[in-house]
């Protein structure tokens, strides 16, 4: 019997910050691959402190919906799951390349399997691109097209940073965007400068977050110039000094996250057949099956 | 007492056949073994005991109902904090199984927080769970909205009957309307953790005497970035926010955390079913900014008040704390915190720089409007 756990840290203040956890879990739990999927958070509830005793299962995978590796990943969460001898060398990572790691979790007397972040799981390259296919509703989406990823900078994390220059290269590398960049909320290049950043007419902007809040509902919309006030809204695309921009709120609501959440529990071990495949196929846009 | 409703299925009676061939039964007042070389079935329930040769074991309603039930705990709820839930919503372990099998032919009803959980059951013994708000009890079901899937629970809720969002899942603010008519033994599990997450295997810890508390001198220990700030909280002030944060009118949990296990706090803990293990995220968040309130020395002001702005004050601190603002009437004025009330108080009382009765809150400190 396997169980997968997906962490979140949740709001006391945002009831949308824990949405992406709960679609994702639920969408998961469609596939039938897990016996029991489970979700605790660091500010709401069940609490990380509880979670693991709410699962069941023999095999417990836990992957933190998390944007990059850091703080929490490194530090609460292990410590709040009570996994024992935690050590985040376990992970042996560059800062973008966690994979696993086995640990009896002493709240249940039972082995878990921690996994990565789920932002920085190559995976979450396609959700950026299918983030960009969704905004424009374009199966094609590409040429033409800047494509803009934004991430907090390293104020907080300096691995934060650099989970958004590993999907930026990422996207660079498959050639179908004209231009891709990574643009940052408190360090050079500032996503405020974002029509100085492009030469393409038409930029595709997506944050690397996890949920959307008020970085991605707020903050983000009104440094880029898309409206004067949040609160009035904005077109997709906007037009800003000659561009268009085609703003597509936090990576984390699309609903192929599901996807990378499956594929770090499969990287560490998890049984899950050809969920990954209906995954993708349920939740494309192009599909009709998802976002309706 | 029998209940002649109760059949056995011919699945059931070959499960029990099997099972009893395989080891002696001994649940809920049922012990069943089976002779190999007689090739007969001893069965034995409060009331009786017979013995049946192999190709005679005949059935009656009462032993229908003890087999069933065995059957029914045994293959049709998985797991143990499942199973001991069931058994608390049909109150199991105080009845025999035909008092419970009465009771359950009318329905059992239980409360679990401000969820009405209501039990019945089939012919075969299965059991249903009906789940509703418990301020909807005596509400036609064909009024409320039906839900089927227990993971619609955590959506419900999520916002409060005002549409405001619920950061404490286990806060008294639950809001009315819907249904779960007809729940299985694992849905009705699943939507009680969704409405209150992890209360029923902290109950099922606490009532195999296994219960782990983290208490507040733990919790600061273990806190770390911006809430280490929780450390220089006086103990005092954790007795008020205990007694602040987690009444029953704040928190349906049972507070069964201290500063320490060997200090006790005054502030009651509440009468919950389902116990609370430690301090949550809500209380350590409110905890640090008190930490930071805290580090100020208090000071002595003078201020110019009549004796009934004085007592409109602590009215006011009342409706505010007890969250009563909401209900006071638009033009109910002898009511000290009516919004008019107030903000006549505020014409009179409190200056262009917001000082109370134009006392400065920093003497001596220029003032910064």
């Amino acid at each position: 019997m396997q169980s997968l756990v997906i962490v979140a840290h949740g709001s006391h203040l945002n009831p949308e910050s824990s949405t992406p956890t709960h679609t994702h879990a639920e969408t998961i739990r469609e596939t039938g691959v897990f016996d029991e999927v489970r979700t605790g958070f660091w500010k709401e509830e069940p609490s990380l402190r509880d979670v693991l005793r709410t699962a069941r299962g023999d095999d417990i995978y836990v992957v933190p919906l998390f944007i990059s590796e850091g703080y929490f990943t490194e530090r609460v969460i292990p410590r709040e799951l009570r996994l024992e001898g935690w050590d985040p060398e376990l992970w042996d990572s560059d800062g973008i390349s966690a994979d696993t790691a086995t640990l009896v979790a002493s709240d249940i007397d039972n082995a878990v399997h921690y996994c990565g972040p789920v932002g920085t799981h190559e995976a979450m390259t396609d959700v950026l691109i299918r983030r960009a296919v969704s905004v424009t509703g374009d199966e094609e989406v590409g040429e033409g097209f800047g494509f803009a990823v934004v991430g907090h900078g390293t104020e907080r994390n300096e691995k934060s940073a650099k989970a958004i220059e590993y999907h930026t290269e990422r996207i660079r590398e498959t050639g179908r965007f004209d231009e891709v960049k990574a643009l940052f909320m408190d360090e050079e290049p500032e996503v405020d400068d974002i029509t100085d950043q492009f030469d393409s007419e038409d930029i595709i902007v997506v944050p690397l977050f996890i949920a959307d809040g008020f970085h991605t509902q707020e903050d983000i919309p009104e440094d880029m110039g898309l409206t004067d006030d949040y609160r009035e809204g904005y077109d997709v695309p906007a037009a800003v000094d000659g561009h268009r921009i085609w703003y597509g709120g936090a990576v984390g609501t699309e609903e192929l996250t599901a996807d990378v959440i499956l594929e770090r529990a499969a990287d560490a071990g998890a049984e899950i057949g050809n969920a990954i495949a209906r995954v993708r196929q349920q939740t494309n846009p192009t599909t009709g099956a998802a976002g309706e | 007492m029998s209940t002649p409703e109760s059949t056995l299925t011919e699945t059931q009676l070959a499960a029990f056949k099997k099972a009893v061939a395989d080891g002696p039964i001994d649940h809920d007042g049922l012990a069943a073994e089976y002779d190999a070389d007689t090739k007969t079935y001893r069965i034995e329930t409060p009331n009786h005991q017979t013995n049946f040769s192999a190709d005679e074991l005949t059935v009656d309603a009462e032993l229908a109902a003890y087999i069933t039930n065995w059957y029914f705990y045994t293959y049709e709820v998985s797991t143990a904090v499942n199973k001991a839930f069931c058994r608390w919503l049909e109150l199991a372990d105080d009845h025999s199984v035909p008092e419970c099998y009465d009771a359950l032919e009318s329905g059992i009803d239980r409360e679990w927080g401000q969820l009405r959980v209501t039990t019945t059951i089939s012919a075969d013994g299965t059991r249903h769970y009906e789940l509703r708000h418990v301020d909807d009890s005596d509400v036609d079901a064909t009024t409320l909205t039906t839900h089927t899937n227990p993971f619609d629970a955590r959506e419900i809720g999520t916002l409060d009957e005002t549409d405001r969002y619920r950061p404490l899942r286990t806060a008294p603010s639950l809001k009315t309307g819907w249904i779960f008519p007809d729940l299985s033994a694992a849905e009705v599990y699943e939507a009680v953790e969704a409405f209150y997450p992890a209360t029923v295997v902290n109950w099922h810890r606490e009532q195999r005497g296994e219960l782990d508390v983290d208490h507040w001198r733990d919790e600061q220990d273990r806190q770390s970035g911006i809430y280490n700030l929780i450390t220089v909280l006086p103990d005092e002030a954790v007795d008020w926010a205990a007694a602040a944060c987690c009444d029953d009118s704040q928190c349906l949990k049972r507070r069964e955390w201290q500063l320490s296990a060997d200090e006790p706090l005054d502030a009651d803990g509440g009468d919950g079913v389902f116990p609370c293990r430690g301090p949550c995220s809500m209380v350590v968040a409110a905890g640090r900014e008190w930490a930071k309130l805290e580090r100020q020395d208090t000071q002595t002001y003078e201020f110019e008040l009549t004796p009934s702005e004085k007592e409109q004050l602590e009215a006011i601190i009342d409706a505010v704390a007890d969250g009563e603002v909401d209900e006071i009437r638009e033009a109910d004025v002898s009511e000290p915190a009516n919004r008019w009330r107030v903000r006549y108080l505020r014409e009179k009382r409190v200056d262009d720089a917001g000082n109370l009765s134009g006392t400065s809150t920093h003497p001596g400190e220029q003032d910064d409007t």
